[in-house]
């Protein structure tokens, strides 16, 4: 991809509010096309949306590192994946990051919920909530709090760093930022 | 049987521009050794993760055949992404388990699949047609088989621990592995 077309990448977008139907639809025409993951309650509404989806298909996967290899076959064969995963899923795909995506140069946009975030969560999430973005930083894999401002421009920056460098990028998403369907 | 024969029998019945990804270890230096093919995506590590590979591929080029080199603890590791292929049931999937029945490339410590009959477990998980074989001589017809049949397919080839350690390591790197195997699937 040419930089002027990069940054073209959701002009359009920032006058609309940012929900999970929105956000899918953006992703879809920025032409990701394949979902796999595994659930969290802050990304419910995300998969609801993939569900109802012609366009692009969302495929549950067992475990996050699963999913990781089912996007990197993704990659592999021409269409661009997201890896939809709680904090906790980073544990597990972190072997998966840094022995195949990071120097085969395998690009995967992960959408990862924060849970844990500031010690205020049900005590398995609290030291992944305070580590995890050290974990992102320690491993070189670059990322984004995602919020209702800055999508449009993380969107940008996530598309450079996939296309340019084929590498992944993480968008972090807090509890709240989209709707939790239960 | 050797791995290596298994392989032997195995490789002239894949075409040029079938997909196949390998496993880690053995499963690759030994297909590596034997011929080097474009199509062919070599793990250097990530063990576990060539079948959801294998699925992803499988799922996004539909209109080819995709096979997976799989070793026993690979698949042990990840018995869970049965069920992920059970469930996406991609007709185009072919998985080839070399069964030794250890972990050769560490020394040859035991696995579990000498008590576990993993084509039963991929059967039971919904492969649609599974094989297992124990002689050379049975493996070409078992593989031509399950390439026509609708899949997702499974064959386990049960092989003798006696991979031969002077076997030549993959010379390519991961980004050039990366790069071939995408030119020569289109």
């Amino acid at each position: 991809m040419v930089a002027s077309e990069i940054s073209k990448i959701g002009k359009s977008l920032n006058m609309f509010p940012l929900t999970s139907q929105s956000f899918i639809n953006c992703l879809i025409q920025e032409g990701y096309k394949f979902f796999t993951g595994v659930p969290c309650s802050l990304l419910s509404g995300l998969i609801y949306e993939l569900e109802g989806q012609e366009e692009a298909r969302y495929i549950p996967a067992v475990r996050e590192d699963a999913a990781v290899g089912l996007c990197t076959g993704a990659y592999l064969s021409g269409t661009m994946p997201v890896l939809l995963m709680q904090n906790s899923g980073l544990g597990y795909s972190l072997n998966a990051f840094t022995s195949l995506n990071l120097i085969y140069n395998i690009p995967i946009l992960v959408i990862m919920s924060w849970r844990g975030k500031d010690g205020k969560d049900a005590p398995e999430h609290i030291i992944m909530g305070d580590i995890d973005k050290k974990l992102l930083q320690t491993a070189r894999m670059e990322y984004s709090l995602l919020n209702k401002e800055n999508y449009a421009e993380v969107l940008k920056k996530a598309k450079k760093k996939i296309y340019e460098e084929k590498l992944p990028y993480t968008l972090i998403v807090e509890k709240g930022l989209f709707d939790e369907r239960h | 049987m050797k791995g290596t024969e298994a392989f032997q029998e195995l490789l002239p019945l894949i075409k040029d521009d079938e997909p196949v990804v390998h496993a880690n270890g053995f499963i690759c230096r030994e297909s590596f050794a034997l011929k080097d093919r474009e199509a062919n995506f070599y793990m250097i590590g990530s063990m576990g993760l060539a079948s959801s590979i294998g699925l992803g591929v499988a799922l996004c080029k539909p209109e080819k055949k995709v096979i997976i080199f799989d070793g026993d603890g690979n698949v042990l590791m990840a018995l869970g992404t049965l069920a992920m292929i059970a469930g996406e049931a991609p007709k185009n999937l072919i998985h080839v388990v070399i069964d030794n029945e250890v972990y050769e490339s560490t020394g040859n410590q035991r696995s579990l699949s000498s008590k576990v009959q993993l084509e039963n477990v991929a059967k039971s998980s919904g492969y649609k047609n599974t094989i297992r074989v124990e002689k050379k001589d049975e493996i070409k017809l078992a593989f031509l088989k399950l390439k026509e049949l609708p899949g997702p397919n499974f064959l386990l080839i049960k092989v003798k621990p006696c991979f031969d350690p002077s076997t030549g390591r993959v010379t390519h790197t991961p980004e050039e592995i990366t790069k071939r195997f995408m030119q020569a699937i289109g």
